[in-house]
């Protein structure tokens, strides 16, 4: 049997076109070895989270530079509740006042990465708190 | 069986899960196949293949905005290539589709491509499978960006659309096999574009010089314009979309859609074969070791691959030699 695939989505939601971040991200967990779903910028939360069910991801990476995260990021977490999909892990990166971010692992946001952070430290998140098996 | 009830009442979470169960090799999935099967056949599939940046996915995004006009339920697969150095995958199609991501009527999949050569994934027919038995109209299928030789999506689609752009050769290549001869519909797209005109006349004449038995279907080479003019690419695109239903109902008039779906069984049982006899074999021939002793002799040139799939054959198919 062949090892399961992590599958993860790399989005960008609200009014925000600075998708460098998104990209480089996006690439760097290609050549960690998972499937990424890029869904470009300009996507609303509910888009993300219906992508995000069709394409069965365990990983959703949100990216946000806009300051609009306080908003966004909680919303993706209660819509994929909503349609049943908690299981999916959300992290989130970009702009992020240090002092926001209490506010969104409350919110459901398992991990914040900001400017500064090596790829290898995200990619090894992903490795140790992303199981794609154990999933219900 | 829970799951195939859930396919079978359009659930998405289910779908795509089983989707995923199916690309891991998950042996449960092999028998919830089985279980819907009976309830497969009646979606219409289109295949859409042509070279990176040709405009696929945009096109698709175009044919399911046509489709969901007509009230009709879409299902889309849309394949990338995989990565042949980490196994990655960057799953990009979706991008030019997001404007549907939110209709319950449309299902989008990216699927990559694992390894398979013919530009699609090894995945793909039961995944289609899945979508027919959820009740989907029509089922898009997209190839990776393919080049002149990936044509297994014949094996997939009733009617196959070949996406090409100006600029990409002379008139020899229009005259070469593989990719120009699956097309049912030419479309050059991006066709406000230098040269289009010219490789429109080429693909003509191509067509025209090539066998066509009486009462045969003739593959039209249409023209997409889409650089800045939403009502152009929209107005290029419904007559696209028409040309497609022409097609099919082409095939069922003609009743060549029996062979169609011949070709299609017949790949399916290959595919199947491969999958009960040749990967388990494969399986032990690595998990002993013997695969790697094999390729040592093959280097020293001790052995010969012939032989070698002789000895094979002969220690794991006994009875079949």
């Amino acid at each position: 049997m062949a090892k399961r695939k992590i599958r993860v989505m790399v989005a960008k939601p609200g009014l925000d076109g600075h998708d460098r971040g998104a990209r480089v991200l996006a690439r760097c967990f290609r050549d960690a070895g998972f499937e990424v779903i890029y869904t470009g910028c300009h996507q609303t939360p509910a888009m993300i989270a219906a992508s995000a069910i069709q394409e069965d991801v365990d990983l959703v990476g949100l990216s946000c530079l806009s300051g609009a995260h306080r908003y966004l990021f909680p919303q993706v977490v209660s819509l994929l509740k909503e349609k049943g999909a908690d299981d999916i892990t959300v992290i989130g990166g970009g702009i992020i006042p240090q002092q926001d971010f209490q506010k969104l692992y409350d919110a459901g946001i398992k991990a914040i990465f900001v400017p500064g952070t090596t790829l290898d430290t995200i990619v090894n998140w992903v490795n140790s708190n992303v199981k794609p098996v154990e999933r219900k | 069986m829970e799951r195939g009830k859930k396919i079978k009442a359009g659930d998405i979470r289910t779908a795509s899960r089983l989707i995923r169960d199916i690309e891991d090799s998950i042996p449960e999935a092999k028998a919830t196949i089985k279980h819907i099967f009976p309830y497969t056949g009646k979606a219409q599939v289109v295949g859409i293949t042509g070279s990176p940046g040709a405009g696929k996915s945009t096109i698709v995004d175009g044919l399911i905005e046509t489709s969901r006009k007509k009230e009709q339920t879409v299902g889309v697969l849309a394949v990338d290539p995989t990565s042949p150095f980490t196994g990655g995958a960057t799953l990009g199609d979706r991008i030019r589709m997001q404007r549907h991501s939110e209709d319950i009527g449309v299902f989008i999949r990216s699927l990559a491509t694992r390894g398979s050569l013919g530009g699609l994934s090894k995945a793909v027919g039961d995944a289609i499978h899945v979508m027919d038995a959820m009740g989907k109209d029509i089922i898009f299928v997209e190839t990776v960006g393919t080049g002149q030789q990936e044509v297994e999506i014949i094996h997939y689609a009733h009617t196959v659309i070949v996406v090409l752009v100006p600029g990409m050769g002379d008139e020899i290549q229009a005259i070469k096999a593989g990719i120009m001869e699956i097309a049912d519909i030419f479309v050059i797209n991006k066709a406000d574009r230098d040269g289009a005109q010219k490789l429109q006349r080429e693909l003509m004449t191509m067509i025209e010089m090539s066998h066509i038995p009486p009462g045969g279907w003739k593959p039209p080479v249409l023209t997409i314009r889409n650089s800045f003019k939403p009502e152009e690419f929209e107005h290029d695109l419904q007559i696209l979309s028409a040309k497609v239903h022409e097609h099919y109902d082409f095939l069922i008039s003609s009743d060549l859609i029996g062979d169609r779906q011949k070709r299609k069984r017949l790949h399916e049982l290959n595919e199947a074969i491969r999958f009960s006899i040749l990967e388990p074999v494969m399986e032990m021939l690595i998990r002993t070791g013997e695969l790697d002793s094999m390729v040592e002799k093959l280097v020293k040139k001790e052995s010969d691959p012939a032989s070698l799939a002789e000895e094979i054959a002969r220690k794991y198919l006994q009875g079949c030699f």
